[in-house]
């Protein structure tokens, strides 16, 4: 009788079938402690668990970690590790296969950028097969979702070279899906582990393929020749407004983890007075950049955390828009139009500053353009400039050569910040290039990294968000959607804050939907 | 002849040693750093782990340094490790060759199929109506963007007809395929790529042929022909076309060195994996080992370009061969 129940209201879903994404740029290594591009993370989350990993809901839960334990004031975390997982190749995953990584981590012959979190355990511990605890030097709660690194697999790579192995070719993993076959800038392919510890996935076949061109990738939408792929807004709103994509597609709008800003040099005396960046503030309209750039699909901002995000204070509430009031406090801060020409001056001299921004991304020159327009009707007098990336970084970013910078942050899932704000972290070539320095906002970030409790982060934060909005180190400009379309027919695709791939093994199409069965039966 | 060919060898080293010196220090020093250094500013690399890799890759050693470390490993034949992904610099250029020399090669042969026929009716019908509509025609495919070009042939010949895959070289389940299958799936892939870099080039050859054409034809030995009553075919085919397409083979000659160049944007538009998209990677992520590798192999090619040339002039004309 439950039997019978169960047969009746839950749709049988089917096995088969095969997923292909479009990606911009092909994976450089599936070795992933050295993968730092997105294409090659992508594919090693397929292929490798961590300890942990963040639930659609952006908590951290347990991956090959069943559960965890933090001791001693957040000084140790005991993990407990899955058992009955094994490598895509019949070995055991244990307790060792988590050191070895976690040796890798900290090597410095080993060219990982992902070391900084690791080189804050003092002791890493076998306790028993299935069982480690890490120690820290002090209480470090970013710690814990550092563990979501991917972890490899000893017994294969123990005598290996990890920068050169061939491994990072035809890597091995415990994740839900297997390697198959990577043909350089064409297409790497996976295929589903029916032994995967959670269950076999409902999907057999994974293909990325390589379209470096977000036209033809457009066009490969059309033909069907990939199943999804991110949008851009005007793709979005206009060119998938047709009964084509209204049949065949699905089309997400979800948060992205990053935002956009315009950071002022602190050190420059032009930015030094704090009334002139609220002035700023003020005289922006984030809306008109909104609607203008993202044709609507973003949200403003007011402080460094994802509007989603649990470090995010609502109660801090956006300045209007107001350029009276932002012509007054400049008038306050000893701006004024003494000579009538439209331009505000000081000891005789024109409030005229320089945006710099890098060169490929159409959408930060178009924000640009419109705040200097805006900052004219109150009349500051700005100019852009361009430049190329790597260029921008060396020669302007790390040597603080800029007066006002436009750029993003693309943000982990954990608040911790300390890198972008701390005043001990404008060094050449440090993330708080822009030389933000408040002593309550130090000693908030290193409290706040110190507690594992959510709610004493959380008000710590709160704090952080009010203190930086009030002070306007950055004009907080907005946090643009993540747009993406997918083939309508796959199931079980559950937008959540997370995105949609987090429960990509539940996704499944019906059998006589099915498009790659030839692939799939073999 | 032996001799200058050596004599020529020599001559070489200097040179692609003054090439390498110069372009290395060119590339090193330009502004910015490899991107395995900088990626996209994840605050969670940290300034400290960015100057260990520094370290790692050698890159903190002063330039005269590396530059001849490079050159000891290049007498050894090894170009390096590409600084991206640390796969050997010399198989990620070979494994970009096979595609662009085909698709190179394939679309020289089309461009002269079409070309010199096309040159030799425009030529023997000058003035018409249709020599000037040929004319425009080409000039329009001329002028046209490549990018452009491409993504409306894209567009109809994938979309609105859906007679032709969009982009790629193979199908997804091309390894299911049996061998007619496979060589008509690659067609298939290979027919857009193939025509729209041909078209660009189209112009060129034909009006070539063209001039060369008509000069022929008013050749003495053309009107002789005529005036013993030849049918005009033979006159054209068999009498001046062996005169006249004698500068088109030495177009082709000169095209050879090129025939391993890519384009990016037409590599890009149609995601197909060659050289020239990797040698564009390369210098936007500063990948230095990699520029290095595409700089040496482009000059050595077209040293040896222009030294086959040489014997080949040395051998005809014995003036260059015995000079002192």
């Amino acid at each position: 009788m439950i039997a019978f129940f169960i047969y009746t209201n839950a749709p049988a879903q089917d096995y088969g079938d095969a997923y292909v994404s479009g990606s911009i740029a092909d994976a450089r290594t599936l070795v992933p402690i050295l993968a730092a591009d997105s294409a090659s993370s992508e594919i090693c989350s397929m292929i490798f668990n961590g300890l942990v990993k963040y639930d659609k809901d952006v908590s951290l839960v347990g991956d090959l970690a069943e559960s965890w334990e933090i001791q001693d004031d957040g000084l140790q975390i005991v993990f407990h590790l899955r058992k009955n997982v094994s490598w895509h190749d019949g070995a055991p995953f244990t307790a060792g296969d988590v050191e070895f990584t976690y040796s890798k981590l900290i090597d410095p012959g080993v060219k990982t950028p992902y070391s900084g979190d690791f080189e804050r355990v003092e002791s890493f511990e076998i306790i028993d097969d299935h069982t480690v605890k890490v120690k820290y030097k002090e209480p470090f709660a970013p710690g814990l979702s550092s563990w979501g690194m991917p972890i490899m697999p000893r017994h294969l790579l123990e005598k290996e070279d990890l920068n050169s192995t061939p491994f990072s070719r035809r890597p091995v993993g415990t994740g839900p899906y297997i390697f198959r076959s990577w043909t350089a800038q064409e297409k790497i392919e996976l295929i589903s582990n029916h032994a995967y510890f959670e269950k076999r996935p409902y999907i057999d076949r994974t293909i990325s393929r390589v379209i470096p061109d977000e036209a033809t990738m457009f066009l490969e939408l059309q033909t069907r020749g990939i199943d999804s792929c991110g949008l851009t807004p005007l793709q979005y709103l206009r060119q998938t407004d047709t009964a084509f994509f209204r049949k065949n597609y699905r089309k997400f709008n979800l948060p992205n983890f990053s935002y956009i800003y315009l950071g002022y040099n602190l050190s420059n005396p032009l930015f030094s007075d704090k009334r002139i960046r609220q002035a700023f503030n003020y005289a922006v309209n984030k809306k008109e950049v909104i609607d203008m750039v993202l044709l609507g699909l973003g949200r403003q901002l007011t402080g460094p955390f994802i509007p989603d995000s649990w470090a995010y204070n609502r109660e801090v509430k956006e300045a209007a828009f107001d350029q009276a009031r932002a012509r007054q406090l400049l008038k306050d801060a000893g701006w004024a139009d003494s000579n009538t020409d439209g331009w505000l001056e000081k000891e005789g001299k024109v409030f005229e500053f320089t945006i710099i921004t890098n060169q490929g991304n159409q959408e930060r020159i178009k924000v640009a353009e419109i705040i200097q327009r805006q900052l004219r009707d109150v009349g500051v007098k700005v100019k852009i400039k361009v430049v190329e990336w790597s260029v921008f970084l060396t020669e302007f970013i790390n040597k603080k050569d800029f007066e006002a910078v436009l750029l993003g942050w693309s943000l982990s899932r954990d608040p911790d910040n300390f890198d972008i704000f701390h005043s001990s972290k404008t060094r050449e070539g440090e993330f708080n290039f822009v030389g933000y320095r408040n002593q309550q906002v130090d000693d908030l970030l290193v409290e706040a990294r110190r507690v594992f409790n959510q709610e004493k982060r959380r008000s710590y934060y709160h704090q952080i968000h009010q203190i930086i909005y009030d002070d306007q180190p950055y004009m907080f400009l907005y946090a643009p959607d993540n747009l993406s379309i997918l083939n309508a027919r796959f199931n079980g695709v559950k937008p959540a804050p997370l995105g949609i791939g987090y429960n990509f093994i539940d996704w499944w199409v019906k059998k006589q939907e099915q498009r790659y069965n030839r692939i799939s039966q073999k | 002849m032996g001799r200058y060919i050596i004599r020529r060898l020599v001559g070489i080293i200097p040179l692609l040693l003054g090439i390498t010196i110069l372009s290395f220090f060119m590339i090193h020093l330009a502004p910015g750093k490899p991107s395995v250094l900088q990626e996209s500013m994840n605050p969670k690399i940290s300034m400290e782990v960015r100057n260990r890799l520094e370290k790692l890759y050698g890159l903190d050693k002063p330039l005269p340094v590396q530059y001849l470390l490079w050159l000891q490993r290049l007498l050894r034949l090894d170009f390096g490790r590409s600084l991206g992904d640390d796969r050997l610099v010399i198989e990620k250029i070979s494994e970009r060759i096979p595609v662009t020399l085909t698709i190179n090669i394939l679309s020289m042969v089309v461009l002269f199929l079409i070309a010199v026929p096309l040159g030799i009716q425009c030529a023997v019908k000058a003035g018409t109506f249709f020599d000037h509509s040929v004319t425009i025609l080409l000039f329009l495919l001329f002028a046209a963007p490549t990018f452009w070009l491409a993504l409306l042939l894209m567009q109809f010949f994938g979309i609105t007809l859906g007679w032709l895959p969009i982009s790629g070289l193979k199908s997804l389940d091309y390894e299911y395929f049996t061998w007619w299958q496979k060589i008509g799936d690659l067609s298939r892939h290979l027919f857009l790529p193939v025509v729209v870099s041909a078209v660009g080039s189209l112009a060129g050859v034909s009006r070539y042929m063209r001039s060369n054409m008509i000069e022929t034809l008013q050749q003495p030995y053309i009107y002789t022909a005529r005036a013993k009553g030849l049918p005009e075919r033979a006159v054209i085919y068999k009498h001046a076309l062996r005169n006249a397409i004698l500068p088109i083979v030495t177009i082709i000659g000169l095209s050879i060195p090129g025939l391993l160049g890519g384009s990016v944007i037409f590599e890009s538009i149609f995601a197909l994996p060659g050289i020239g998209r990797l040698f564009y990677e390369a210098v936007m992520m500063r990948d230095y080992p990699l520029i290095m590798a595409e700089v040496v192999l482009g000059a050595v090619l077209t040293m040896a370009g222009n030294l086959m040339a040489d014997i080949a002039y040395a051998y005809v004309d014995p003036r260059i061969r015995y000079k002192k």
